[in-house]
């Protein structure tokens, strides 16, 4: 069960969408890239809103061939959009009603009752929408794309027209409903962090073209693409929570690549966890030093390197578990070490944040 | 002498007819003029827009070649058994859906180019049919300038003298308007019945107007954008 997907498609104006990747039929894949590199048109062709030649088949169905192109109101997506167009003609209850009526009783793959509290949106539901936030118009909007039963959630930049508040509460909400839906999405974006905390697959867009397609983690470290040169870039790693330092105040993150600590957080022993490790926040080190403040040291293997400028080197490392870190470090450093291909060292890991 | 309200229930008569006509066949049109990615769409548009320029007397004028028994028009319903229409009530039906045409189409084409695309990707994307998305989203959505649409195409109907005069002439209870009334009694200098059909026309044009005013903040009001 996958989604492959080969569309092209030219616009006047001299814009070429030449997108062909194939993603797994679970899970959250990113399509990731700078405005203009074509994300938002290759869901928009995925939904049958826009026309482009080739073909599209979700988990299995054809949704478009050179022989036929099904309309979208045929196809079995959601559509979250950037901004939340609700209707404005309806109360938030009939907004989330339009397209949950229009499927089959017994087709339905979830209750009302089950997407509105999903979404946490039970109070607003006898409002008009023009009495909505923009947070809250945005839960309306992904509930009533849910009701329809999606084979496939299609979501555009859901989060880019919130302030930062509003988007952490929709993170969590979102975050939720991918583990309990188990629902595939194709989750546009050209925010790294978002990507990171949402995303298990990814498909880095350039240019109207793909320019690598894998496992989010695996992209986002990466020396030859362009998510490893950011000032944020950053590796994800997951592990789960292994114990809590009472004393201390700390949490435990076991991944099978070494133990992460960070302070204290209530989560369940047990409890899948993500965290990010930013690139400037990892040093390098021969030895296994015990006589440091760092609480995040960790094994590891020089995977690559590349220079970011005259003066900085960004570098690749493996885990034991396969995952993968990077590191900036100066140059000099990097001399000094003696750092090369396959060479054998400990990861400083000054900071650590949980996000999901 | 009694008060002669023919004129006035046939104006009101004709111009409810032309507002139901003009929006039946009004509203697909404006939508396809909306919508329409063919490059004809100026033309037909400028078509139907003809009438604003056109004098009316213009208008009737052709429409009468037309109506006559050797007009295509009038060739076409004597053929159908139904006579001609020049000179009836159903002619005047027809001359003022023509001329009272791009008050309408303008009106409800604004709110159709005004709601954008995104209603109706919406509406696709919750498994709406096109049809169905019409009637539920674009319609309720077009609401005020259906609105406006349909006051000014009454409005303008009840208003109308040259194209009326042309093809309708003056027969009382057939095609004896208001406007034609008036024009009438002055004729005649019985001054009391046009000033009587002359002051209510004003005071109703002035009412409508202000009613359109009110309905129509009001429902742009509710239909901002959430």
């Amino acid at each position: 069960m996958t989604l492959e997907v080969e569309l092209t498609l030219e616009r006047p104006g001299g814009f070429r969408l030449d997108a062909r990747f194939s993603a797994p039929g679970q899970g959250v894949t990113a399509l990731f890239g700078d405005s203009g590199s074509g994300k938002t048109t290759v869901l928009r062709c995925v939904a049958g809103l826009e026309r482009a030649r080739g073909h599209c088949r979700i988990q299995g169905e054809t949704w478009q061939d050179a022989t036929g192109f099904l309309p979208s109101h045929r196809r079995p997506i959601g559509y979250v959009f950037q901004e939340a167009s609700l209707f404005p003609h309806l109360s938030v209850r009939a907004n989330l009603e339009f397209g949950w009526r229009l499927v089959e009783p017994d087709a339905r793959r979830i209750a009302f009752d089950e997407a509105v509290e999903l979404l946490g949106i039970r109070p607003l539901l006898a409002r008009a929408t023009a009495r909505l936030s923009g947070g809250e118009r945005q839960r309306v909007a992904i509930a009533r794309a849910l009701l329809t039963s999606p084979r496939l959630l299609l979501m555009d930049e859901p989060l880019s027209a919130l302030d930062h508040a509003s988007k952490e509460v929709i993170i969590r909400y979102l975050e939720r409903m991918f583990d309990e839906l188990g629902l595939p999405v194709l989750y546009v974006s050209h925010h790294p962090d978002e990507v990171a905390r949402l995303a298990d697959h990814m498909v880095l867009m350039e240019a109207g073209r793909v320019r690598a397609s894998g496992e989010a983690a695996d992209l986002m470290t990466r020396l030859d693409l362009p998510l490893s040169r950011f000032d944020s870039a950053s590796a994800f790693l997951d592990g789960q929570v292994a114990g809590h330092d009472d004393t201390f105040h700390l949490t435990y993150i076991d991944t099978n690549g070494g133990r992460f600590t960070v302070p204290r957080q209530d989560l369940d022993i047990g409890k899948r966890a993500r965290v990010q490790v930013h690139a400037r926040d990892v040093s390098l080190s021969l030895t296994d030093h015990h006589d440091t403040s760092i609480l995040n040291i960790l094994p590891a293997r020089v995977l690559d390197t590349r220079a970011l400028d005259p003066a900085r080197l960004i570098v690749r490392l493996g885990l034991e578990d396969g995952q993968n870190l990077l590191a900036r470090i100066t140059r000099r450093s990097g001399v000094a070490l003696g750092l090369h291909e396959g060479m054998p060292l400990y990861a400083q890991v000054k900071s650590v944040a949980l996000v999901g | 002498m009694t008060f002669d309200w023919t004129p006035v229930w046939l104006t009101l008569k004709l111009a409810s007819l032309t507002t139901l006509l003009l929006l039946l066949l009004g509203t697909p049109l404006a939508w396809w003029l909306a919508r329409t990615p063919c490059h004809c769409r100026e033309w037909i548009g400028a078509l139907v827009a003809l009438p604003l320029v056109l004098p009316p007397t213009v208008l009737g004028f052709y429409l009468l070649l037309m109506l006559s028994p050797t007009g295509p028009i009038g060739a076409a319903t004597a053929a159908l058994g139904l006579g001609t229409l020049a000179f009836t009530f159903p002619g005047l039906v027809l001359g003022s859906v023509l001329y009272s045409m791009p008050f309408v189409v303008q009106s409800v084409r604004n709110a159709f180019e005004a709601m954008g695309t995104r209603p109706m990707e919406v509406a696709a994307s919750l498994r709406a049919s096109p049809l169905r998305s019409f009637f539920t989203v674009a319609l309720p959505l077009a609401r005020p300038g259906l609105l406006t649409g349909a006051v000014l195409g009454f409005a303008h109907t009840v208003g109308e003298f040259g194209v009326v005069l042309m093809i309708g002439g003056n027969i009382p209870g057939e095609t004896k308007v208001l406007s034609v009334a008036i024009y009438d009694h002055v004729e005649s200098l019985e001054w009391t019945q046009a000033h009587w059909l002359a002051g209510g026309m004003l005071v109703f044009s002035f009412l409508v107007v202000v009613a359109m005013y009110r309905l129509e903040r009001h429902l742009w009001g509710q239909s901002r954008d959430a």
